[in-house]
């Protein structure tokens, strides 16, 4: 089966920050993305659980996106302007894709 | 004094207190009781609905005067004040940074609506009334209290605070708001009729579904407490148990100047000395993201919150009622 080599950033970050992020990277020209929620985890700030948070504000949410080598470094700059300031980790890791036409 | 103790003894040993405190154990204990978030979120819907509803119906039937004008314009200057005076103690009582300081500030001139909740239902419980536009009042203290912890830190701060176009809207048009507000212009539109017609669904069920809802609180405060406790060094924790006093003082003026009724003068004390703990938080986490959201998280929702449910409430329905001689 042939495969492509492609890019998955995933952009851990706050709830409240979500809406914000996306816009972002769209505006970047990164229309395809996914969004998947937080159970909890741990990091500078301590041990953090969704369990003791009283609403989804106070919770994270985490931004997959799979995109073509060439297009990383916009997504990156559109991501750090909105992420700079706030808890969350940004990493980004090489993959493979079947439909390249679709990234 | 008596009296006082003989309102808290009741109000400790109410179902909604003690479910409360069920929640709170059981975090405490490490159980897997939890409510799940979907019906948490709906239990939190019925409560804005119902509560705004009758708030609105209630004037409806009682009319407005200049009285509603003047607590809307009062809740507005107290949710402006109370951040600044609350972050006048917190420099004298705690070590926080000014950028901490002023986000939990920002949460002292804010609201909790279960707190208000919770008071409007001892309120009933004892056979008082009150002016049914507190709910409206509740409603525009929300937000002004942001605004002045943005002016707190720009003023004494080294931090810059990020005030964006979209962060007022979400402030203004936040999901509770909006129900709240809406259900209190729809109870007043429709007026009794309107809540004869849904009042098997929203008066009768009220205090259970407020039972259940704040059994997850206790859940969650506790979970928060247990997690984030480090935090709450013993300046701050007296910060949490002094500010609900301060703030109750002031809403006593208020509600005394603005001669509202008994009801209504606790229900003011009650917002001016309850803390934020949803719209406040996230939009410190927009605007500040430097500020520590354990400390002002575990300050309103793990010290204030339960300490105005279980203490406060009776002390400003007593004060309240002493003072109004009802």
């Amino acid at each position: 089966m042939q495969t492509h080599k492609a890019k998955r950033v995933e952009i851990t970050i706050e709830a409240v920050m979500e809406d914000r992020l996306t816009a972002a990277l769209i505006k970047a020209g990164v229309t395809g993305f996914t969004i998947l929620p937080v159970l909890g985890g741990s990091g500078r700030s301590g041990q953090w659980s969704r369990e003791g948070q009283v609403s989804r504000a106070g919770g994270m949410v985490s931004v997959v996106c799979i995109i073509r080598p060439e297009r990383l470094e916009t997504l990156l700059e559109a991501a750090f302007e909105v992420v700079e300031r706030h808890i969350g980790v940004v990493s980004v890791t090489d993959c493979e894709v079947l439909r390249a036409e679709r990234f | 004094m008596d009296g006082i103790l003989a309102l808290a003894a009741d109000n400790l040993l109410s179902p909604i207190i003690l479910f409360f405190a069920l929640g709170v154990a059981a975090a405490f204990a490490r159980s897997d009781l939890s409510v799940p978030e979907a019906v948490a979120k709906g239990l939190s819907i019925y409560l804005l609905f119902a509560i705004g509803f009758k708030g609105g119906a209630s004037v409806a039937s009682h009319g407005i005067d200049a009285t509603l004008v003047l607590s809307l314009v009062a809740g507005v200057v107290l949710s402006f004040l109370l951040p600044v005076v609350a972050f006048g103690l917190l420099k004298g009582m705690t070590r926080l940074s000014v950028t901490d300081a002023a986000a939990v500030a920002g949460h002292y001139g804010s609201i909790s609506i279960v707190t208000f909740v919770a008071a409007s239902s001892v309120i009933t419980s004892v056979g008082l009334s009150s002016e049914g536009y507190m709910v409206a009042v509740a409603a525009v203290m929300e937000a002004p209290a942001i605004l002045s912890a943005l002016w707190i830190i720009a003023r004494f701060g080294k931090t810059q605070a990020e005030m964006e176009e979209g962060l007022v809207r979400e402030i203004l048009l936040n999901g509770s708001i909006v129900l709240l507000v809406g259900s209190f212009v729809i109870g007043w539109i429709t007026g009794d009729e309107g809540l004869e017609m849904i009042a098997p669904f929203i008066v009768a069920p009220f205090q259970g579904v407020l039972c259940l809802f704040l059994l997850d609180m206790g859940l969650v405060a506790g979970r928060g407490l247990r997690e984030a406790r480090s935090v709450l060094t013993p300046g701050l924790f007296a910060f949490g148990v002094l500010m609900p006093l301060v703030g109750s003082a002031f809403g006593l003026a208020a509600g005394l100047l603005l001669g509202l009724s008994p009801g209504g003068v606790m229900l003011f004390m009650t917002l001016a000395a309850s803390a934020s703990y949803i719209a406040v938080p996230a939009a410190m986490r927009v605007a500040l993201p430097e500020a520590n959201p354990s400390i002002y998280l575990t300050l309103s929702l793990g010290v204030t919150f339960p300490f105005n449910l279980t203490l406060g409430i009776p002390i400003y329905l007593a004060v309240a009622r002493a003072l109004t001689g009802g």
